[in-house]
């Protein structure tokens, strides 16, 4: 199995590390030709426009869609919740667009309320998974279908749609490996 | 039980800490790989930001002008600042001058996302820097060799960049700064952990600081590259050089066509190992911007050598 991170811009490092500590194969995608032989993809956090700007320009937005919507389990982060999200409030910025959710970006407010907690996380019901959030986005609304894995002060902060799973916080910042360990459980069930 | 014993329950389990080291370190990490460019007004910021910059520095003048003009160059007005912030959604950056802790108050009070405590300002105070650990917003410093970078760090700077020479249009000072820097941690990676407290002695730097480089063989926080960058070529030559993203002050909207500069530097950072890409990228940028020969200014007109 081989997990590939997108690595146009962000923290893509801290995911690879992460990756390589649980035992899991990872190579960074930057161009199309990276996405032949990945089986999952990870959206790092980063600036969500950034992102969506420079995958739109080099076409990778369409394959990875295209490979989204064949099965292919991708985890966002973050900007990769944006990214992920099929409305962003407020804004027309390029992404993927694959989840039925909308988003309001910065939600928290700027980086002097950036913040870390220990917050629920429904596949772990026992024990709180450390949260860092950044400048965070949060979930303001979920369609049909897309199960609500963590909400924090009455926020949607994590979800997951079928093969399609997203935090707003950033468990690759920390040592806690349960959420990266869930999304091998959904490639694994793939 | 009570609403109240649950309520308080679950605060106490579930405590927000803001503003912590990891918050702080977490934004610099989230900002890697990409450009964080110097704007004047809002209509530059939007440029930056649709060219896609990760980043803006609201600042009243660039580097380039600042040094034309002469005279002390001090924080921006407000006004300017919050123009900018009102005008992207990407973070915003601002400068204080070297150990002006009060104009680093009035940029935490205007709520920018980080604050540079930057040698292009006039520096306040000759002897010391802002002590960074006191505030809530993250602080990027500049640095010349891997002491400096170490006592920026000791005091709480969340991030590094390599100061270059501003305003010049020059990469070589940026080369040598982040050469200097790489060397350093390769040493010290390297070296028997009984001559830690001599390097750390010799590079003036904080021991714990230098045993952990030597355990991770990275800089504790990222380290970015400034100062005179102006091409696209410019920015790869910095990231192959061990540069994480890098800041573009003078050198977008002093070039004749800005829009297309800022999208060809975004670029070539993602794609710098790509020879290919990059010769796409660089073709018909019109003029770079006004340079100037490092070694032709008088000592007093260099910026790199202010900060201690």
């Amino acid at each position: 199995m081989i997990v590939g991170v997108l690595a146009l811009q962000g923290d893509f490092a801290e995911h690879l590390a992460m990756l390589a500590r649980i035992g899991v194969e990872a190579r960074e995608v930057r161009k199309l030709s990276d996405l032949e032989g990945i089986d999952a993809l990870i959206i790092p956090g980063g600036e969500s426009t950034t992102i969506g700007k420079l995958m739109a320009r080099y076409e990778l937005d369409k394959a990875i869609r295209a490979r989204a919507q064949h099965g292919m389990p991708i985890y966002g982060t973050c900007a990769g919740l944006i990214l992920l999200a099929n409305e962003i409030e407020g804004s027309q910025q390029p992404r993927l667009g694959l989840m039925d959710i909308a988003v309001v970006r910065n939600a928290f407010g700027r980086q002097i309320e950036s913040f870390e907690a220990d917050i629920p996380f429904k596949p772990t019901p026992e024990h709180p998974v450390r949260g860092v959030f950044i400048r965070a986005p949060i979930v303001s609304k979920v369609g049909k279908g897309v199960e609500i894995l963590s909400e924090f002060d009455g926020k949607i902060v994590a979800v997951q749609q079928g093969n399609l799973l997203a935090t707003a916080f950033h468990p690759e910042l920390t040592d806690d490996e349960r959420v990266h360990r869930y999304f091998l459980g959904i490639i694994k069930a793939q | 039980m009570t609403p109240d014993v649950s309520r308080h329950e679950q605060e106490s389990r579930y405590t927000v800490q803001k503003a912590t080291w990891r918050t702080k370190v977490g934004l610099a990490e989230m900002l890697r790989g990409g450009v964080i460019m110097d704007v004047v007004n809002a209509e530059q910021a939007q440029i930056a930001e649709e060219a896609g910059a990760v980043a803006v520095m609201a600042l009243e003048r660039v580097p380039a002008d600042i040094r034309r003009e002469g005279g002390v160059a001090r924080m921006s007005d407000p006004l300017i600042i919050e123009e900018i912030m009102n005008a992207v959604t990407i973070p915003v950056m601002a400068k204080c001058r070297i150990g002006h802790f009060a104009e680093a108050m009035i940029l935490e009070a205007l709520g920018v996302d980080f604050i540079d405590e930057s040698e292009v300002l006039t520096p306040a105070d000759e002897e010391h820097h802002v002590n960074k650990h006191a505030f809530k917003t993250p602080f990027v410093c500049g640095a010349r060799d891997l002491g400096e970078a170490l006592r920026r760090i000791g005091e709480g700077a969340a991030m590094i960049r390599t100061k270059g020479e501003a305003g010049t249009g020059n990469i070589v000072e940026a080369v040598r700064h982040m050469r200097a820097i790489m060397k350093d941690i390769r040493r010290i990676h390297s070296a028997p952990e009984d001559e830690l407290m001599a390097i750390a002695k010799q590079l003036q730097a904080p021991y714990d600081l230098v045993v952990e480089i030597h355990q991770t063989g990275r800089l504790p926080v990222p380290n970015f590259s400034a100062g005179g960058i102006a091409t696209p070529a410019d920015a790869a030559l910095m990231m192959w050089l061990g540069a994480e993203a890098v800041f573009v002050g003078s050198g977008i909207f002093k070039s004749s066509d800005p829009v297309k500069r800022a999208r060809a530097i975004v670029d070539a950072v993602t794609y710098y190992r790509e020879p290919e890409m990059l010769a796409e990228v660089s073709k018909g940028l019109g003029e770079a911007m006004p340079s100037l020969d490092v070694r032709k200014l008088a000592e007093e007109e260099l910026m790199a050598v202010r900060g201690w």
